[in-house]
């Protein structure tokens, strides 16, 4: 049997951060990571810090996101720093598109409640015609009505950030352990046994992060993650020229000159399949919002499963029955990346989640049926 | 290292690579027109500015890239050479074609 301080359950991008964390705050960290056959949302995923359209009706979530997006420049940084891998991260503010008045009339609606329900924290926006965001963005279509921005939004190379939270919590000393699955589990307050192959991990504390995995494994521990597969579908360019200065929501244009056109919502299950449809619907908008779009060549397509809680917000517990053990389920695994590893593991490791987090807990879905 | 088999006995066409007219057999690829000037590469990466040329020479490493005809990163492997096609370097990225 080994003893760790922690074990944190999946190595994706939630999991690593919080692990990345933890490792930081000095315990001895375990990060069981499934393999390929998991579904792997991390390496998947669009690579956006979009926080203007996170929270609505929900000012929690929105104050969550904004204090990841804030945390963001110092965990590049630090990243950076400790581990030589640049993650990319530009953070300039970013622009969602709207195509027809309806549209932006609406998209005006839900940045003024945003801005409401931000209340003292304050929420910075500004509804862009399209002459100024004409000037600000080359190519644009004549379809684009406006737009909305905000000064927090900015984008990554996703694959770098998870690689540079391995490498990071490595080097700080936490032990990695690919490959594994969770065989059986032996669970009582702050002492939890995990079976996995012929070796025993035991920690008086224990993150779930296993994507759709954790829908199974928080049962075990007196937790509930409902959480189900939702697809997006993610087509990629040839690389050009540096077009535009900020990312555009569902477009972002990578450091290295891909254009990133996402990206579908479509409950399928548990199917990484491609739909031409889809692909086209994705291509059709994106040729919409910049008609130069449609002379480039797509070089890479793919299908990944977003993680996500019935109500679209994340799901953060500690369980009641038995303290010690914590579930993080999220479906902006990149986005909340500065929050999981500066402010989530900084809370694990002193034992009691932050009461801010309480609006988090599964337990809002367990409101009784009205007669 | 690249000698045509003796028993070929396509038609000729000319073509140009990076200025230089090319006589190859009709059919070739773009790519093999490259080979057969003798150029050592026919593209620079748009990362690093890496030199690169023809590889794999069947679509699949996308290390063949160039100018063909005035279209930026074609895979010259798989585009057939006609007569007066103009094969130019690909110089790191395209330009996004915004007018």
């Amino acid at each position: 049997m080994t003893q760790f301080d922690a074990i944190v359950i999946g190595g994706g991008l939630v999991g690593s951060a919080i692990a990345y964390g933890l490792a930081r705050e000095n315990l001895k960290t375990a990060l069981i990571d499934e393999g390929d056959v998991a579904f792997r949302a991390s390496r998947g995923n669009f690579g956006l810090v979009w926080a203007q359209s996170k929270g609505l009706g929900a000012p929690h979530y929105q104050r969550w996101t904004r204090l990841s997006a804030e945390e963001w420049p110092r965990l590049a940084a630090e990243l950076g720093a400790r581990t030589g891998i640049d993650v990319g991260l530009e953070q300039p503010g970013g622009v969602q598109l709207c195509l027809g008045e309806e549209e932006f009339a609406e998209r005006r609606v839900m940045m003024e409640q945003m801005r409401t329900e931000a209340g003292n924290f304050g929420f910075d926006y500004r509804m862009l015609e399209r002459d100024e965001l004409a000037a600000m963005l080359p190519g644009l279509g004549w379809a684009v009505t406006g737009g909305s921005w905000t000064p927090y939004d900015g984008h990554v190379n996703s694959l770098y950030l998870l690689h540079a939270l391995h490498k990071g919590f490595v080097e700080r000393g936490g032990t990695y352990i690919p490959n594994r699955t969770v065989d059986y589990a032996g669970v009582a307050p702050n002492d939890f046994r995990l079976g996995s192959g012929a070796d025993e991990l035991a920690a008086p504390k224990i993150v779930l992060a296993a994507g759709l995995g954790n829908a199974k494994l928080a049962a075990l521990f007196g937790l509930s993650a409902p959480v189900r597969p939702q697809r997006g579908q993610i087509l990629v360019t040839e690389r050009t020229e540096r077009v535009w200065p900020i990312p555009i929501g569902s477009l972002r244009q990578t450091l290295e000159g891909s254009i990133m056109i996402g990206a579908s919502e479509e409950e399928v299950g548990f199917d990484t399949g491609q739909k031409p449809e889809v692909m086209q619907a994705i291509a059709h908008r994106a040729v919409q919002c910049f008609p130069f779009i449609a002379e480039l060549q797509i070089v890479r397509a793919w299908a990944a499963l977003r993680v996500m809680p019935p109500d679209g917000k994340p799901i953060y517990d500690e369980s009641e029955r038995f303290p010690g053990a914590f579930t993080a389920n999220c479906h902006s695994g990149v986005t909340l990346a500065g929050a999981h590893a500066n402010a989530f593991a900084p809370m694990v490791a002193a034992g009691a989640l932050d009461p801010m987090l309480v609006p988090f807990s599964a337990k809002r879905f367990d409101v009784p049926q009205a007669a | 290292m690249f000698r045509r088999r003796p028993d070929a006995a396509t038609p000729i066409v000319s073509v140009t690579v990076e200025g230089s007219e090319i006589r190859v057999p009709e059919g070739a690829s773009a790519a093999g027109a490259v080979l057969l000037a003798g150029f050592p590469s026919i593209r620079d990466t748009p990362v690093n500015g890496t030199a690169r040329g023809p590889y794999c020479m069947m679509g699949v490493c996308f290390d063949c890239l160039a100018e063909i005809d005035g279209v930026a990163n074609r895979q010259s492997c798989m585009v057939a050479v006609k007569p007066g096609m103009v094969i130019r370097r690909q110089r790191g990225k395209r330009a996004a074609g915004i007018e």
